[in-house]
C-alpha cells in the first residue's frame, strides 16, 4: 500500500458555526478548492468516484451527486465514529491504490449546527449507558491516570492554551483566542475534568481531497505527498472490557501498530516530523501523546511542561489549533487534518510551518472510544 | 406454622428540613420527612425495602409478590411483576397489586398470611411503598413522607405470628385522590381526626381485644397509623397504651408514608421486640384494621437488614425547597423527558433482564462475568454457552468515574462510573453520595432506580450506591 497513492489537491471551508451556509456551501466550497489545488478543470472526466464521510442525520448520498453534479459512477458514504473523515480518506486511497480507480475524491462534512443545540443530544431512549456524552465517555481515563502518574487538571489545561494559539494562526479556524491557564481552570464543568475549555466545540465544516495514482501524481503536481499509511483498528469497548486499565485509549495503540508497520517507521517520536491528533477532549491528546507511541506511558506531564509539542518543540502537535480551534465536524475533522498536513509538507503552512516537515501524522477517535483512524504522509 | 421470617424497611436518605417549607432556614436537628428523591418512586423504594427484607433468602423460594400503593405512576400495568422482575424472581411467581386505600399495606400482609396458611403458597413477600404528593406549601406538605416497608412471610416463619385480626369499615370521604389529581386532598382537618380516624382506630382496637380476649397491657408495643402527631398521641391516651410502650411515629424524622405507614412502624417494632411479647398494629384507610402479633424465638436471631432505624441514620437534607420542588418534578425544566416517544417496548422486552433485573452471565467455559449477555465470550471467544449471573445481590468497586453535569438532574451532577462486580465492568451512575465521597476503588452495592420518565412513564434501571 506505502506510496501508492499521492494526494494532489486539498480544499477546506471555514470551520465555525456557518449559520448563512448549507450542507451543499460547505461541500462545494471545498470540493472545489481541491479541484483548483490539484488543477483539476474537468471534475466530470478526472473524477473517477467519490467517498464522503459524515455523520450527521443527512440526504446520504444523493446530496453530494446533485451537489457536485457528479452522476454515474460510485458515491459512497463511510461512518466511523469520531474517525469517520480518515475512514473515507482510507477507502479512497485503498481504491486508488488497488488500481481500481484513478483519482478519486475525499470529501468529508458535517452540519451539527443546524440541530439548535450547542452540545450532543441528551438521550432518553434507553436507561442503560447514561449519560451518554462523549465528555463523560473521554473523561473516563482521568481519575486512574491522575492517580497514577500524579498529572492534574493544569497539565490539561496547557494543551488547551496551546491549542488555543495555534488556532490563532490558522485562517479556516473557527475560535481565534489566546486563552490561559486560569481561563481553563476556572471554566464552569462540564464533565469532571473537563471544564468547557478542555472540550472541542462542535462546529460545520468541510474539507476536500484529491488521491491520485503515485504514477500519475506528476501530472496534477510537483509537490504531490505520498500516503505512506492509513488505518482504522477498532478495540474493546473500554467501559465492558473486563482487562481495561483506564491509563490508555487501546483504539489508538491498535492503529498506531497498524499505520507504523505499513509505513515503516520504527522511531515514532524521531521519524514523525508534525501530527494532528484528536483532542476533542485535552486528556484525549495527552494519552495520545503515549498511546501513539511518541513518548513513555506517564511521560506526557513533563514533555507538557518542556514544550515538546508545541510549535516550537521537537513535536508539534495540532499545528492549526486542532478539534479546539476548528471545532469538531465529525466528518469533516479527518480530512481537516489532512489538508493541514499537507500544507505542512509542502511548506505552505504560514506562520505556523513547521521548519523542513517531510513525515506527517493525522490521528482521530471515536466512539466510547473504540474505533481510532491514522494516516501517515510523506514527501517522496 | 405460618409466620413471618423476615422484614425490612427503607428510608429515602434525602429529607426535607420542614422549616424550609415556610421558607425559613433549616437547623440542625430540626424537624424534617424522608422524600424520595428524583430518581425513586415506590416501586423503587418497594425495591430497595424487599432486598433489605430478603437477605441471603433464596429467591427462587418465593411464591408471590403481593405491593401494596396508592401511588404506583400506571393505572393499567402492575407494579407486583415488575417488582417481581427487578428482584430475578421465579416466572411461575403470582404477582398481585394491592391499592385504593392506604389500608391496602395491611391488606396485603394479612392476605400474605392467609395465603400461607391456607397452603397456597410456602412464601410470600409483601411490599408496601407510597410516595404521595402533597401541594406544595399546602397543610400536608409538612406531614407527608415517604418509605418503604417489606415483609416475607412463611410457612415457617418464626419472628411473628399473627394471633388475631378485627377491621371496622368507615366509608366517608375524608382524605382522597380522584384518577388523574397529582395532589392528595383532605377535608377539613377536625372532621377527618373526630369522624374518621379517632372512632376507626378505637373501634377496631376495641375489636380486636374483644376477639382475642387480651387487654391492652397484653402488649409490649403498639404500631399505630398516626393521622398527625397530635391525633396520634389523643388515640394513645384513649387506648390507655403506655408512652413507653408506644411506637414512635416518626413525626418530624419520616413523616406519615400511606400505604406502608402501619407496616413501617410494625418494622420498627420488631427491631426492638423480644420473644414472647405482643405486638399491637393498627392501620389506617376507609376504616381501620387492627392486628395482634405475638413475637416468635427468630426474632433474636443475627441480621444484615438495615431496617428502619439502620435508614434513619443515614440523611441527605436538601439544600433548599427550590431543589425539593425539582427533584419532585414540580417546576418546569428545559429537559422534559416526559414528551418523547419514551423507550420502544420491543427493546425493553429484549432488554428486560439486563435493564430490570440486572441480570448479566457468566461464560460456561472461562466464567468470565459478561453485562448484558453477549452472544461471544471476550475472553475466550466460546460462542453462546452462558449461565444466568445475577449482579444486583453482589458488592463491587469503582474503577473509574466522571460528574457529569450536562445530563438533566434537580441537583448536578450526576456521577457516572464504570463499576466491576464479579470480574464483570458495568457502566452505571452512583447515586446517594456526595462528590466529595466518590473515589477509585469505592466500595458499592445496587439499588433499582428510575433513570427518566421518556414517553410519560417511569424508565428505570439500577445505579451503584456506596456500601
Amino acid at each position: 500500500m506505502r506510496d501508492k497513492a499521492a494526494i494532489v489537491g486539498v480544499g477546506c471551508c471555514k470551520f465555525g458555526e456557518n449559520w448563512d451556509q448549507s450542507r451543499e456551501d460547505m461541500m462545494v466550497e471545498a470540493a472545489y478548492q481541491a479541484y483548483a489545488d490539484a488543477g483539476i478543470d474537468d471534475p466530470q472526466k478526472q473524477i473517477d468516484a467519490v467517498f464522503c464521510g459524515v455523520v450527521y442525520p443527512n440526504f446520504s448520498t444523493g446530496e453530494v451527486a446533485d451537489a457536485l453534479r457528479l452522476y454515474g459512477r460510485p458515491i459512497s458514504h463511510v461512518q466511523n465514529y469520531c474517525a469517520t473523515g480518515t475512514d473515507a480518506f482510507r477507502f479512497g486511497v485503498f481504491g486508488v491504490a488497488a488500481g481500481v480507480y484513478d483519482t478519486v475524491l475525499v470529501l468529508g462534512y458535517d452540519k451539527p449546527k443546524d440541530r439548535g443545540v450547542s452540545g450532543p443530544t441528551v438521550a432518553f431512549d434507553r436507561v442503560r449507558g447514561l449519560p451518554a456524552t462523549p465528555a463523560g465517555w473521554f473523561s473516563l481515563c482521568a481519575a486512574r491516570y491522575f492517580d497514577t502518574f500524579g498529572a492534574d487538571r493544569g497539565d490539561l489545561a496547557k494543551i488547551a492554551v496551546k491549542n488555543h494559539h495555534n488556532g490563532t494562526l490558522a485562517p479556516n479556524s473557527m475560535l481565534k483566542r489566546e486563552i490561559t491557564v486560569d481561563d481553563v481552570l476556572n471554566a464552569r464543568m462540564i464533565s469532571w475534568p473537563f471544564g468547557l475549555y478542555d472540550c472541542a466545540a462542535q462546529s460545520d465544516g468541510a474539507a476536500a481531497v484529491i488521491v491520485t495514482r503515485a504514477d500519475r501524481a506528476k501530472s496534477f503536481r510537483d509537490d504531490y505527498v505520498l500516503v505512506k499509511a492509513v488505518s482504522i483498528a477498532l478495540s474493546e469497548n473500554p467501559q465492558s472490557d473486563p482487562d481495561f486499565d483506564f491509563l490508555r485509549w487501546k483504539p489508538t495503540e491498535y492503529a498506531a501498530r497498524q499505520a507504523y508497520e505499513m509505513a515503516g517507521i520504527a522511531n515514532p517520536f524521531e521519524e514523525i516530523d508534525v501530527a494532528q491528533l484528536h483532542d476533542c477532549f485535552t486528556l484525549t491528546e495527552l494519552l495520545s501523546y503515549e498511546d501513539l507511541g511518541f513518548i513513555e506511558k506517564g511521560a506526557a506531564r513533563e514533555h507538557i511542561a518542556s514544550g515538546t509539542f508545541e510549535l516550537t518543540g521537537d513535536l508539534p502537535v495540532n499545528t492549526d489549533g486542532g478539534l479546539k480551534s476548528f471545532g469538531h465536524p465529525t466528518g469533516a475533522t479527518g480530512v481537516r487534518m489532512i489538508y493541514e498536513n499537507v500544507l505542512q509538507l509542502r511548506g505552505q503552512a504560514g506562520p505556523r510551518q513547521v521548519k523542513g516537515a517531510t513525515t506527517a501524522l493525522s490521528h482521530n477517535i471515536g466512539g466510547a472510544p473504540q474505533a481510532c483512524g491514522i494516516a501517515i504522509l510523506g514527501m517522496p | 406454622m405460618t409466620g413471618i421470617a423476615s422484614f425490612g424497611a427503607y428510608v429515602p436518605m434525602t429529607r426535607l428540613p420542614l422549616a424550609m417549607i415556610q421558607g425559613r432556614p433549616a437547623k440542625d436537628g430540626g424537624p424534617e420527612k424522608a422524600v424520595a428523591y428524583y430518581d425513586e418512586d415506590c416501586v423503587t423504594m418497594a425495591v430497595a425495602a424487599a432486598v433489605d427484607c430478603l437477605g441471603a433468602f433464596a429467591r427462587e423460594r418465593i411464591d408471590a409478590v403481593m405491593f401494596a400503593s396508592t401511588t404506583y405512576p400506571l393505572r393499567e400495568k402492575q407494579g407486583a411483576v415488575l417488582i417481581a422482575t427487578a428482584l430475578d424472581l421465579r416466572r411461575d411467581v403470582e404477582t398481585a397489586d394491592f391499592t385504593g386505600s392506604l389500608r391496602c399495606g395491611s391488606d396485603a400482609l394479612k392476605s400474605a398470611v392467609r395465603a400461607v396458611a391456607a397452603g397456597a403458597a410456602e412464601n410470600v413477600l409483601v411490599v408496601a411503598s407510597d410516595c404521595r404528593m402533597a401541594v406544595p406549601r399546602g397543610a400536608m406538605d409538612a406531614t407527608l413522607g415517604d418509605a418503604a416497608a417489606a415483609f416475607l412471610v412463611s410457612r415457617d416463619g418464626n419472628l411473628a405470628k399473627l394471633r388475631a385480626s378485627s377491621a371496622f369499615a368507615n366509608e366517608m370521604q375524608d382524605v382522597w385522590r380522584a384518577d388523574g389529581d397529582e395532589f392528595v386532598h383532605s377535608w377539613e382537618d377536625r372532621f377527618v381526626v373526630q369522624e374518621g380516624y379517632g372512632p376507626a382506630m378505637q373501634a377496631a382496637v376495641g375489636g380486636l381485644l374483644e376477639k382475642s380476649g387480651l387487654g391492652i397491657g397484653d402488649f409490649a408495643r403498639a404500631a399505630l397509623y398516626a393521622h398527625d402527631a397530635r391525633s396520634h398521641a389523643d388515640l394513645a391516651r384513649r387506648l390507655e397504651i403506655e408512652a413507653a410502650r408506644l411506637q414512635d411515629p416518626l413525626f418530624g424524622r419520616v413523616g406519615n408514608t400511606g400505604a406502608s405507614y402501619a407496616l413501617l412502624l410494625f418494622c420498627a417494632a420488631l427491631e426492638g421486640a423480644r420473644p414472647g411479647e405482643r405486638v399491637l398494629v393498627a392501620s389506617y384507610g376507609d376504616g381501620a384494621e387492627a392486628f395482634a402479633f405475638e413475637i416468635g424465638d427468630g426474632i433474636s436471631g443475627a441480621s444484615q437488614r438495615r431496617g428502619v432505624a439502620g435508614h434513619l441514620d443515614r440523611r441527605r437534607p436538601l439544600r433548599s425547597y427550590d431543589s425539593y420542588l425539582r427533584s419532585r418534578g414540580l417546576q418546569q425544566t428545559e429537559w422534559d423527558a416526559g414528551t418523547g416517544p419514551g423507550l420502544s417496548a420491543t427493546i425493553r422486552l429484549r432488554e428486560r433482564d439486563a435493564d430490570i433485573g440486572l441480570v448479566g452471565a457468566a461464560c460456561e467455559v472461562c466464567d468470565t462475568v459478561h453485562f448484558p449477555q453477549p452472544h461471544v465470550c471476550y475472553r475466550c471467544h466460546a460462542r453462546d454457552r452462558w449461565r444466568r449471573h445475577r449482579l444486583s445481590d453482589k458488592t463491587g468497586e469503582l474503577l473509574a468515574y466522571t460528574f457529569d453535569f450536562f445530563f438533566p438532574a434537580p441537583e448536578p451532577p450526576v456521577v457516572m462510573t464504570i463499576a466491576e462486580v464479579d470480574g464483570c465492568r458495568v457502566h452505571i451512575q452512583l447515586a446517594d453520595v456526595a462528590p466529595d465521597q466518590v473515589r477509585l476503588e469505592l466500595p458499592v452495592r445496587f439499588t433499582f432506580r428510575k433513570i427518566h420518565d421518556a414517553g410519560g412513564k417511569p424508565n428505570y434501571f439500577w445505579k451503584a450506591v456506596p456500601l
